[in-house]
Formats: C-alpha cells, sequence, structure tokens
C-alpha cells in the first residue's frame, strides 16, 4: 500500500519536473505484453517511461535493470526491488550465475511487460546511440508473442546528465513508435539494426542518424 | 485604483463573454457542415483566454506579491520551454542551474524590493558575465559561443524582460500613486488585444506577409488593422491611466509594433529550431512562450519610455 502510494507520488513527481508529454505515436496505451526498449542517457530514464505509462499498464511493466548498481545498497535495494519490481541482472558475464536472459524471460512468462535499454549502459557520447547489446534479439526469439516497442526519450540526458545529481527543470517527452517482431529468417545483426532504426525515427528531426 | 481596476476587470470580462457566445454560434452554424479546426481552434483559444484573465486577475486582487509571483512563475515556464529547444551540452549544466534556480529568483526578488538600480543591470552586466564563466570552467569548447550566446539570450527574454511587467509597480509617477500597477493591466490588455486583432484581421483581410519566410501568418493588412485597433483600445483606456488620450494612443502604437516585431524574432528561433510552437501548456496557443512573446520584447520598452516620461 505505501510502495503504491509512494510509486504513484514518485511518478506524479517525475511529470511535475519535467513536464513529460507522451506520444503513443506507434500504438496505442493498450494492456498489451510488451518490451519497451528505449534510448539511455540517464538515471531518469525508465522512471520516465514508467511515469507515462497508464497506471494498470504501469503495475504490469518491470524495469531490466543493473545488479552491481541497484544492489549496491538499503535505499537502492529498496527501490529497485519494492517499488519498481525491477528485473535485476548481472552485466558481468564472467562472474554472473545467472543468465540474464532466462531471469528476464522468466518475468515475460509471468506475464509482465518489461523496460529495457539494449545499449546496456547510459550513453554520454555525442551519438543518439550505443550499439545495441544482443539481449533483445534473444529475448524476442524465445518470447514471439511479445512486441518489442521502441521508446525514443528526448531530454532526460540533459534534465540529469551521468554524473550530476541536480535536475534541470527542462521539458522531457516520450515517444513510442510502432511495434515490432523479429522475421522468421531474420539473423541477429539484422534484427538489431531493425531495432536500432526503429527507434533512431523517432528522435526529433535535429538530432540526424550518424 | 481599485474602482479603476474592478472596471477594467468588468470590460475584459464583457468582452470574453462576446468571444465565447460568437465562437458558440459559430460553432453552431459550422457544425451542419462538419467539424471545422479553425473554429475548435478559436474556441479553444477562447477557453484559454478565461483561464488566463483568472490567473491575472486572481494575481492583480493580491496586489504586488501575487503579481511578481505570476509572472516569476511565467518567467520559469517560459525558460523551461526555451532551454528545451536549445542545444546545450553537459559542459552548461551548472550554468543552466543558475539560470533557473538562483538568477530567476534573484531578478523578481529585485523586483519585490524595488530595487531598481541592482534590478536593471543584474541580468545584463552580472549574470551575463557569471554564465560564460560557470561553462568555461566545465572546460567544453564545442560550440562555446553559441551555448553561451543562446543561454544569454534566453535568459534576456524570458527573465529581464518579462520581469519589466511587475516592475511597472515600482514606478513612482506624480498625481498617480498607488497606482502604478494599473499600468500593468494596460501593457498586457493592449499587447493581447492587439496580437488578437492581428490575428482577426489577418485570417478576414491578410494578403501581403510582411516576412513570408518567418511566419507567413503575420501580414501587413493585420498589423495596420490590428494596430489601429489596438491604438483604438489603448486611447480608450486613458482614464484608467496617467496619460492624456494621445499619449496613451502612441503608447499603444509603440508596444504594438514592438509586440509583433518581437513575435517575428520569436518566429524565426521556432523556425530554426524546426518547431511550430514554444509548448504545449495553453490548449489552442501552443506554450506560455507562443503567448508571452509580443509582450517580452513590448514591457521593457514600455517601462523605459514611462519611467523617463512619467517618473520625477
Amino acid at each position: 500500500m505505501i510502495d503504491r502510494l509512494l510509486a504513484g507520488g514518485l511518478a506524479g513527481f517525475a511529470r511535475a519536473v519535467t513536464g513529460v508529454r507522451a506520444d503513443w505515436r506507434g500504438c496505442a496505451p493498450v494492456p498489451e505484453q510488451r518490451i519497451y526498449y528505449a534510448n539511455h542517457a540517464s538515471h531518469g530514464d525508465f522512471v520516465l517511461i514508467w511515469s507515462v505509462l497508464p497506471p494498470p499498464l504501469r503495475r504490469a511493466t518491470r524495469p531490466v535493470a543493473a545488479a552491481d548498481y541497484w544492489g549496491r545498497d538499503a535505499l537502492r535495494r529498496y527501490l529497485g526491488q519494492a517499488l519498481f519490481a525491477a528485473v535485476l541482472i548481472d552485466r558481468n558475464p564472467a562472474a554472473r550465475a545467472a543468465d540474464p536472459i532466462a531471469a528476464m524471460g522468466d518475468a515475460l512468462d509471468a506475464g509482465s511487460s518489461l523496460i529495457l535499454f539494449p545499449e546496456g549502459t547510459r550513453n554520454a557520447t555525442d551519438a543518439p546511440l550505443l550499439p545495441f547489446r544482443s539481449g533483445l534479439y534473444h529475448l524476442a526469439r524465445v518470447h514471439p508473442r511479445v512486441a518489442c516497442v521502441p521508446v525514443w526519450i528526448e531530454n532526460v540526458n540533459r534534465v540529469l546528465p551521468k554524473g550530476e545529481f541536480l535536475p534541470l527543470p527542462l521539458l522531457c517527452s516520450v515517444t513510442f513508435g510502432e511495434p515490432l517482431r523479429p522475421a522468421p529468417e531474420e539473423g541477429k545483426a539484422a534484427f538489431l539494426d531493425r531495432a536500432r532504426d526503429a527507434l533512431l525515427t523517432l528522435a526529433p528531426g535535429c538530432r540526424e542518424a550518424p | 485604483m481599485t474602482a479603476h481596476a474592478l472596471a477594467l476587470f468588468a470590460a475584459v470580462v464583457g468582452v470574453l463573454t462576446t468571444a465565447s457566445l460568437v465562437g458558440l454560434v459559430l460553432r453552431r452554424r459550422a457544425a451542419l457542415a462538419g467539424p471545422n479546426p479553425t473554429i475548435e481552434n478559436l474556441n479553444a483559444r477562447i477557453r484559454a483566454w478565461w483561464v488566463m484573465v483568472a490567473v491575472l486577475g486572481g494575481a492583480f486582487a493580491l496586489g504586488k506579491a501575487g503579481l511578481v509571483l505570476v509572472f516569476a512563475f511565467a518567467s520559469f515556464t517560459a525558460l523551461r520551454e526555451y532551454m528545451t529547444l536549445t542545444r546545450t551540452r553537459r559542459g552548461d549544466h551548472y550554468a543552466l542551474g543558475a539560470v533557473f534556480f538562483v538568477i530567476l529568483p534573484a531578478q523578481y526578488w529585485l523586483v519585490w524590493t524595488e530595487w531598481y538600480g541592482l534590478m536593471a543591470v543584474f541580468i545584463p552586466v552580472y549574470a551575463f558575465l557569471l554564465l560564460p564563466i560557470a561553462a568555461a570552467l566545465r572546460g567544453d569548447a564545442t560550440n562555446f559561443l553559441d551555448r553561451v550566446a543562446a543561454v544569454q539570450w534566453g535568459l534576456m527574454i524570458c527573465v529581464f524582460c518579462l520581469s519589466h511587467v511587475p516592475a511597472l509597480g515600482m514606478l513612482d509617477i506624480p498625481g498617480y500613486e498607488g497606482r502604478s500597477l494599473l499600468l500593468v493591466v494596460f501593457l498586457i490588455l493592449v499587447v493581447q488585444m492587439s496580437d488578437v486583432l492581428q490575428y482577426v484581421c489577418g485570417k478576414i483581410w491578410g494578403r501581403t506577409p510582411v516576412a513570408p519566410v518567418l511566419s507567413p501568418s503575420k501580414t501587413w493588412e493585420g498589423l495596420i488593422g490590428g494596430g489601429a485597433g489596438a491604438m483604438l483600445i489603448g486611447t480608450a483606456l486613458w482614464w484608467a491611466t496617467p496619460f492624456s488620450p494621445l499619449q496613451a494612443c502612441w503608447l499603444a502604437g509603440l508596444v504594438t509594433l514592438m509586440g509583433f516585431l518581437g513575435g517575428l524574432v520569436m518566429s524565426a528561433i521556432k523556425r530554426d529550431r524546426g518547431v511550430k510552437d514554444w509548448g504545449h501548456l495553453i490548449e489552442g496557443h501552443g506554450g506560455v512562450l507562443d503567448r508571452l512573446d509580443s509582450v517580452v520584447f513590448s514591457a521593457p520598452i514600455f517601462f523605459h519610455v514611462v519611467r523617463y516620461g512619467w517618473t520625477v
């Protein structure tokens, strides 16, 4: 109960600070199982996607986050697990015990939607997107019924860039594109390229794809 | 002051009621031919006007404190819309933080305390030197001049210029003691009515764009018709001001011209950034900056002309 109130409060706070507008350009906010994959430049990213989802969808949508970051102290563990119900994955392939694809797959099997940042880390470069990791492809292959929805987050990286702690009150927008799924014969590289292009086309015109 | 203010408020409510009725009739008539986007937009604009008049009326009822707070908030929102469209980098983070959280409140605090000397130079001298320093200390030279200029110009129009509206209250005009806040009503009424009349005259007679590349909707016919109407309205409001009818007429002409040119400048910025409106806050109008662009350019000129010509 308290968690739910806190979560609602946090979503409201994020919307107030960023004045965020949701643009459902390629699909509607309907309760359908999805993998929302987005560009990643700030810690505010998934809170923002999550805050523009209608509450019933929000409760059924879990962010995928790095265990090394969100497991670091008690506050982060509370936020990550109790509040956001994050699917925590280990980014270090050498040391990890659990398979991240399996962890995400379990969440999908349980009926949840996911928020995924296929770049794998926050982008602090001038390029609009870093290369995609392959997780999105493997996940989509194993769960062909779940649609992958590209989500472009604009300006959050300016509100709270990596390493800063004072958020600026700039206006943000979240644009949802058309859902896509891997075609039967489509390979990993081809699908990831297609997914990346679908995400880039949602970026405002002032940012050209490289 | 109170009697004058109430009369002005009643007049505005009368005009808006008429506008709402006209909008209703137009919609009824057009309903036969299916939905009409122009009329829907007109009605959205009129509804937004009711909200804006209610906010300003409420602020006015609270006196100087209300007006300073409302314009500080308008500056904040305008600055937010403006900075969102600039291409600042991570190295501008401290400078932008200072703009939003230090310089803006400080400027309105100076207006509140009526410290004219510092209010007039605080942004153009101190802030303009501090901001590039804050950016330079972060050590990123990429597009440095563009970034610094964009931040400074945003601060200039969204905060410095707009703060001159509530600052009208600090003018001491002989024989007009305790009523100087009415100058705020005069300025806003004339500039906004001129915007409305330019829009209406432009829709009816508009043929020749003033600057076709920047804004096809700003026409000579609209400017002349709207300007003449605004000058008539300004003249008709002379009783609430320290001006003679003739003075009220040419001052209305001056702020109309500045407002028009300000709209042109802001259109150039929007066009360069590839957007139609600054934001989405006010239904039918766009952002706060879309509604205030003409006020921003006329306020400091009006302030200084009145200060030079009418105060002791």
